[in-house]
């Protein structure tokens, strides 16, 4: 594994096993987190972005369970760990900022015992006035005055809570912090505070981040690369400018499209049809049935993801083919 | 001309007495809805008092002050004939598709009981050809959503049942709750594709609440910016968001994230809500960077800055102050322009 690599995903399977037969959610995800950057994945809702944040780590509950692949963390893969390891590995290596901050955090302990709560469950044997001041060190670098510690989370807001929940996440200083849906239960305005604070704690302490959500607006503001998921897969991963300024798989480009913005108006679409069910999955691209540019190929052959461009990986037919297959 | 659906100077309190402290939702907020459809949005964060302006409009609570009429008469004094003509009137579409269902039947219950009670059809036969005409003008096949549970639908066509029932009854207004904020942005720009063709198509006029002033601009026509419960900014759409005039709506617009990776966030980050919610003064003075002396006095009223516009903020103070009765006078209504790209839809424009 390279030392610029933080975490490397191979080949990432998670089932929901029902009384149907099992639920594909997460189909064979690969990607590599690089040291000290922001990656995001997007997709809608059931296209597996939040199944891979849960198994990275995880927490994935059953009738969930990591079916396949592995996640190299200092070149450990932590899918094999025993459950005491990776309780240690957890906020210590690899921390998790949950959705919805006001279900994280326990409604009847102060910020203070949740902070300590943690430190102290991996080891952390300060004494009490030195964890008194990495309290204050820590609710500052989120931006939020000492007093915050002596209250319980229905005291503060909604904004408040959620850089609680950060401070927490970077109090040991993670390599790799994963951020799941950070921001969503937030207006615009609170939304961009939290945002811009995750961005600071992270550059301090050189974290990675893998940010899951579905606001491309947010995402271009906050990540350096982008894996756009699709039905349990990676579609797309390229740099953030590459993928607005030019999308290749035509669900990201439809994806761009849909995107209302402030400058014109009606120039958005939505994207028709249905997402594939998970269950019983056929071969062939999962994205065909919507696809404006499907070909026969693509019911009969399953894209894999490759590199057609240097870092963009796209897994679409309309780039495998050759010269001679384009030009009739 | 007599407004279809009208809020006057209406003031809704919560808490008091034994049940804590006070809280002021919504602050002398008037509206009125005239015959000519027009398409409104009211855009706050929570707790702006968005979702209780649209309580108050349907009826669902009563105003602590002022009053709420459907036709000129007291929506708490309708005589029950006309009770029942408001309630087909004005229709509702809420934030929870899922939660409008009830899981133990097909989603043609839903579709069926407003044919039943506001008797649509004369026959089986006619209510199942009004119904599956209603589901096309929405965008949805029939074969596909007819017969089917609820849970067997995607958000997206849950929703868009929902506009069609609410079509079914041919009503006048309809009030949408942040309809769209559930799913994701693909789904988002047909819902609300939907919404738009019942202004375009059908001359229903539209009062949609949001908390995102994007799709507000979307589509409609006049912009009213809600800020704890008092309005800080409306009128015409395209005016407020290229030029806002109040420092919450710059805020706003600042604030939201564009999908563009090379225009980054506008302007300073502001210091996060102090919590005070002092009742003297302008209520985002607090918040506001250019807040002066007199904006913590008293709370400021609306100044008419443009025709077709005005806000609550003593920077405009040279401007001709407007009482917020008479709101009705910046908004623009008229009848559906032929000109507008439809969004994600459907059927080609009629």
């Amino acid at each position: 594994m390279r030392d610029d690599i933080a975490l490397q995903v191979r080949d990432l399977r998670v089932h929901y096993h029902t009384p149907l037969g099992a639920v594909r959610a997460v189909d064979g995800v690969s990607f590599d987190l690089k040291a000290g950057e922001r990656l995001g994945l997007v997709g809608e809702s059931g296209s597996g972005k939040s199944t891979v944040a849960m198994a990275l780590m995880r927490l994935i509950k059953p009738p969930g369970r990591i079916e396949s692949g592995a996640a190299l963390l200092d070149n450990v893969d932590i899918f094999t760990l025993p459950e005491p390891e990776m309780r240690r590995l957890r906020l210590s290596s690899i921390a998790l900022v949950a959705q919805g901050a006001m279900n994280s955090l326990n409604p009847v302990i102060r910020v203070r015992n949740q902070i300590v709560d943690a430190l102290r469950d991996h080891g952390e044997t300060d004494a009490n006035a030195q964890m008194e001041a990495r309290i204050r060190a820590l609710l500052a670098s989120v931006g939020l005055p000492p007093e915050v510690a002596d209250k319980y989370p229905h005291q503060l807001s909604g904004g408040m809570k959620q850089r609680v929940v950060i401070a927490i996440a970077i109090s040991l200083r993670a390599k790799v912090i994963i951020a799941d849906e950070p921001t969503s239960a937030l207006d615009v305005v609170v939304q961009r505070q939290v945002i811009e604070t995750l961005r600071r704690v992270q550059k301090e302490i050189g974290a990675s981040i893998i940010m899951v959500g579905h606001d491309m607006g947010l995402m271009a503001q906050f990540v350096d690369r982008l894996g756009v998921m699709y039905a349990g897969t990676l579609a797309e991963t390229c740099d953030i400018e590459a993928l607005f300024r030019e999308p290749l798989h035509p669900y990201s480009q439809l994806l761009i499209a849909s995107l209302p913005t402030l400058d014109r108006k009606g120039a958005f679409q939505g994207i028709r049809g249905l997402t594939p069910s998970l269950l019983n999955r056929s071969s062939g691209c999962s994205f065909r049935s919507r696809c404006p540019r499907a070909m026969e190929r693509c019911s009969i052959d399953t894209p894999v993801l490759r590199e057609v461009r240097p870092n963009h990986f796209v897994a679409c037919h309309l780039y495998e083919m050759t010269a001679a297959e384009l030009t009739p | 001309m007599q407004a279809i659906l009208e809020a006057r100077g209406v003031k809704k309190v919560y808490g008091g007495g034994m049940r804590g402290p006070r809280m002021t939702a919504v602050d002398d907020f008037s509206l009125a809805i005239s015959d000519e459809p027009s398409i409104t949005a009211l855009v706050g964060e929570s707790g702006s008092g968005k979702t209780t302006i649209a309580r108050l409009l349907l009826g669902l609570t009563d105003p602590s002050e002022g009053e709420v009429l459907y036709k000129g008469a007291d929506l708490r004094k309708l005589p029950s004939a006309a009770k029942r003509e408001f309630r087909r009137d004005v229709q509702v579409i809420f934030q929870d598709p899922f939660e409008a269902y009830n899981p133990f039947y097909k989603v043609d219950h839903v579709l069926q009981t407003p044919v039943l009670n506001f008797g649509l059809a004369a026959s089986r036969r006619d209510a199942r050809r009004l119904i599956e005409e209603t589901l096309r003008a929405v965008g949805l096949r029939p074969e596909e959503t007819l017969g089917r549970y609820p849970h067997q639908l995607s958000g997206g066509q849950r929703q868009r049942i929902m506009v069609a029932r609410a079509l079914l009854i041919r009503p006048r207004v309809i009030i949408a709750d942040e309809p769209a904020s559930m799913v994701d942005a693909s789904l988002r720009a047909i819902i609300l594709g939907s919404l738009r063709q019942l202004y375009d198509q059908f001359g229903i006029s539209l009062i949609y609440i949001t908390h995102d002033l994007t799709t507000a601009y979307q589509i409609s026509q006049n912009v009213i910016v809600l800020y704890r419960g008092l309005v800080a900014e409306v009128g015409d759409a395209e005016r407020v968001v290229r030029e806002p005039k109040h420092p919450y709506t710059q805020l706003l617009i600042g604030s939201i994230p564009y999908p563009d990776p090379h225009r980054p966030w506008k302007g300073e980050e502001l210091p996060a809500e102090t919590g005070s919610n002092a009742d003297d003064g302008c209520r985002f003075a607090p918040r506001c960077p250019k807040a002066m002396p007199m904006c913590r006095k008293s709370a400021p009223p609306m100044y008419r800055t443009e025709a077709h516009r005005a806000a609550a903020c003593y920077l405009y103070r040279e401007a001709e102050p407007l009482a917020s009765a008479e709101i009705g006078k910046v908004l623009i209504g008229g009848a559906p322009k032929a000109a507008h790209t439809p969004m994600g839809v459907v059927t080609p424009g009629v």
